[in-house]
């Protein structure tokens, strides 16, 4: 038996679209012992997922492998038939997706799908497979692991059902897992449980892994050696202490550098501080579940504001409400010491124009049969009047503010556009209507490092220049620590703790506060386990 | 478990409401034709006393309401009334057809239905292939033409051609059952080749949109097979939209056999419907007009009704 498990050799893939087949892996090595664990770094786009399918000898449809060899365990992928492939599929080398939630049928029991591969491939019956899955939920610590397999995937909440997926995968003891991105749809606290359950059962069972993230802390923790990938190509690979500790090459240390991005200090205000925006005594609730608590909230003019918590802690309800998208039951909203109609619609125009929204997902926040001057032209004729050539003019300052060539954009559609140069044209929007005030509601959760640095920087300059006040939906530390001047901690539709950011993230913390702050990775390879050691004596001392 | 049976009642609710609806509907339209009932059935000769004997003997001197809500009382326990045209209790008259038209109906369905369904993943499993264009093609030239050309050529083909089936669909309450499966066989092939196609490239087209989702992906990452994918991944999620087409089309068998049941001579309902039009027979048509729309209402009420409890969220809550 030799020690390499897996070796790609200069593979290469395609994928097909505009009637002709393009590079998307352009000849990449790869190779993994049994047992190892190798991270896969890189932005979207970098052909991550795309290689950690191909070592399965899979590709997604309209993609094909167009050269080079894939070698699992002395066979080769490459040439293999169907039949073969789909024998090793689930049996010796399983697949961990991104969301648990959409990777699950949503028809059968968990354990029904854990099941169905050890039984369909014959290596377990259906009542050994079921006392199977059993024993590994309780090893990867699920709650109740003899009856949650008997739920269906909706009624189990989304960190169990990452960890439900890696059980599943390992149902027949693979000699190979590839992870894609199991972790970046779930919020930090979750993480730290699910890097946990997945880090120790693969120990345990000393199953190889390919791990793909974006998120170097994460494979920090996880991996044994890093990979990283840009556009299709290998940067570099190293151990990952030594790639942490030491990147070799520019784009790797570009990457490691993002992290660090600080706002400047801004000088203390001319004209004194003045509170623009008021938040008193807020309830609000969807149908009868009630979302937000006795929220009272004070936002200072050219400030920013960020609301930090965990998904369901009711922060970007709290954006709607205040846009008056969702009319609160209770409380009010006081803009510039006048209160507004809770209904967004029922607001003067005059002041529907000062209070501007940028959505999380600028894919869907664009209408595509809009071209970009429309959709900027859009509010400049309906909160300012502009028609015509003032209105074109307009519409290139604009662009030229958020650093896009309007030569080059204005006519062109939003599928013509990358994911960060459509959040820009979401702010050139919301900035349209001359704003006072911006929600920024998870503006950069789905963009990569680099690409959010940037926004975040421009975010930064329009403040400055235009005297605009932020308020941050996010649930991002980084981002925080990067642009807030005032932070607010929610959680379950509450204010957990809120006052100036160097204030809330100095010691002493709220309970919660603390758990948010130590759930957020670091870079060092050791924070997973010295956490979790830290937490484990923190326990057993009460 | 609340939530679906409180949905379920509603549905129900509305179902019964809009069947109502539809009595109050039939009910007004005949009673706003133009003319006096008892003068064109007796003709513009009949005398006064004969005219009155007539509004005596069908209740025509009360009040709309009341004639209204006793016919409606009568209809719920499946009593008519009685025919215009030769005096006798309607139920008698369509009784046993009515039960030839869903037996025929139902004929069909028993060999549309799963041909529809097992086609329908094939095409989706060799989407693209010679096989899946082969079969969205020759269903939709059945579809393209008339039914009644279709009979015709069925009749040509395997009546007079071959010989093997029978060209009119004669049965009587004595025929039996193994019989009437032989005697009714072109006819619900007929019925068959009209509805296939619907059903076969919904089922299609439900079980492809499903097929680049993560979970179908996940299914061939575990090394499942592909047919296994298709049948008990893909086709459970796709049931809601196959079962309303199917409940469609199974209402279609019943209320558009008309053309079908007069090519093959066959004694239903539809045949009836035809009858008692040409003779203004007012009642029979009411008391036909009924029982399609209740079938239709039923079918689709039915279809609602599976399709929420083939939900997993809504069968199965948090």
């Amino acid at each position: 038996m030799s020690d390499i498990l897996l070796d790609m050799k200069n593979v290469a893939i395609e994928g097909y679209s505009d009637r002709q087949w393009k590079p998307i892996i352009k000849g990449v090595d790869l190779s993994l012992k049994r047992g190892e664990i190798l991270g896969l770094i890189g932005e979207s786009g970098a052909g991550k997922s795309t290689l950690g399918l191909a070592a399965m000898g899979y590709t997604k449809g309209g993609c094909r492998i167009s050269g080079g060899q894939i070698m699992f365990d002395g066979q080769d992928l490459t040439t293999a038939s169907r039949n073969s492939l789909r024998k090793l599929r689930g049996k010796r080398i399983a697949y961990v997706a991104q969301s648990a939630a959409s990777a699950f049928n949503p028809a059968f029991k968990l354990i029904n799908q854990y099941c169905e591969a050890p039984v369909q491939h014959g290596v377990m019956s259906k009542a050994q497979a079921q006392s199977d899955a059993v024993e590994l939920y309780r090893k990867i610590r699920l709650p109740d692991p003899d009856t949650i397999g008997f739920r269906y995937p909706h009624q189990v909440s989304g960190g169990q059902l990452q960890r439900a997926m890696t059980a599943m995968a390992m149902a027949c003891r693979p000699d190979l897992i590839i992870f894609d991105e199991p972790t970046t749809a779930l919020d930090v606290t979750t993480q730290i449980e699910v890097l946990a359950a997945i880090r120790d059962i693969v120990r345990e069972y000393n199953t190889a892994a390919i791990y793909i993230t974006h998120d170097l802390a994460v494979v920090a923790q996880m991996a044994d050696q890093i990979k990283v990938l840009l556009r299709g190509e290998e940067v570099e690979q190293a151990p990952a202490r030594e790639m942490l500790a030491n990147p070799q090459q520019t784009y790797t240390k570009s990457l490691w550098a993002v992290r660090d991005f600080r706002r400047a200090p801004r000088p203390p205000r001319e004209d004194g501080e003045s509170t623009l925006l008021d938040v008193k005594g807020m309830d609000a609730s969807y149908g009868t579940t009630k979302v937000l608590d006795n929220i009272n909230l004070t936002i200072k003019r050219g400030s920013t504001v960020a609301v930090v918590g965990e998904s369901g802690s009711g922060k970007s309800t709290l954006a709607r409400v205040i846009m008056g998208l969702l009319p609160p039951i209770e409380g009010e909203v006081i803009y510039d010491g006048v209160p507004l109609q809770k209904v967004g619609a029922k607001r003067a125009r005059g002041l529907q124009r000062h209070l501007q929204m940028i959505h999380q997902m600028a894919d869907t926040a664009l209408n595509p049969k809009q071209r970009i001057k429309d959709v900027i032209g859009r509010p400049l004729t309906f909160f300012l009047g502009l028609k015509g050539a003032a209105k074109e003019a307009r519409i290139r300052e604009l662009l030229t503010l958020i650093e896009l060539d309007p030569d080059v954009f204005m006519n062109r559609f939003p599928s013509e556009l990358s994911g960060g140069q459509k959040q820009r044209v979401c702010i050139a929007r919301a900035l349209a209507a001359e704003p006072d005030f911006i929600i920024c509601d998870e503006v950069t959760s789905a963009l990569d490092q680099l690409v959010a640095e940037g926004i975040l920087r421009l975010l930064d300059r329009l403040q400055r220049e235009l005297d605009l006040t932020y308020l941050f939906v996010t649930h991002d530390i980084a981002t925080v620590r990067s642009i807030a001047d005032d932070v607010v901690v929610m959680q379950n539709g509450k204010i957990v703790e809120q006052g100036p950011k160097d204030e809330i993230f100095a010691p002493p913390h709220a309970p919660y506060t603390e758990l948010l702050l130590s759930s957020v990775p670091e870079m060092d390879p050791d924070w997973l386990t010295d956490l979790l050691e830290e937490r484990m004596t923190a326990e057993q001392s009460q | 478990m609340n939530s679906i049976l409180s949905i379920v009642f509603k549905r129900l609710l509305i179902g019964l409401l809009t069947l109502w609806i539809v009595t109050v509907i039939i009910f007004a339209a005949i009673e706003m034709l133009p003319g006096d009932i008892a003068t064109e059935m007796l003709g513009q000769a009949a005398t006064e006393e004969s005219l009155a004997a007539f509004r005596e003997k069908f209740d025509l001197n009360r009040p709309l309401h009341e004639r209204y809500f006793s016919w409606l009382a009568g209809a719920a326990t499946g009593d008519f009334g009685i025919s215009l045209a030769n005096q006798r209790p309607i139920s008698e008259l369509i009784g046993q057809r009515t039960a030839n038209t869903f037996f025929l109906a139902g004929y069909a369905a028993a060999i549309s239905v799963p041909i529809a369904v097992v086609s329908g993943m094939m095409a989706a499993l060799y989407n693209g292939s010679v096989f899946d264009r082969l079969l969205s093609n020759s269903t939709l030239a059945a579809i393209s033409f008339p039914e009644f050309f279709i009979a015709y050529i069925l009749i040509l083909i395997f009546s007079v051609g071959f010989g093997w089936f029978p060209s009119l669909a004669n049965v009587d309450v004595d025929t039996s059952l193994g019989e009437r499966l032989y005697i009714t066989f072109l006819p619900a092939m007929t019925l068959t080749l009209i509805v296939l196609a619907y059903m076969m490239r919904m089922t299609r087209a439900a079980i492809l949109n499903l097929l680049a989702l993560p979970y179908i992906e996940m299914a061939h990452l575990k090394g499942i097979k592909r047919w296994r994918v298709i049948a008990v991944h893909a086709l459970p999620n796709a049931l809601a939209p196959i079962i309303n087409v199917i409940a469609l089309n199974l209402a279609y068998l019943i209320v558009g056999v008309v053309l079908v049941e007069v090519v093959f001579v066959y004694p239903g309902l539809g045949q009836t419907l035809v009858d008692a039009v040409s003779k203004r027979d007012v009642t029979v048509v009411q008391a036909a007009c009924l029982i399609f729309a209740a079938t239709y209402i039923l079918l689709n009420l039915l279809a609602d009704i599976l399709s929420i409890i083939a939900n997993p969220r809504l069968l199965h809550p948090r």
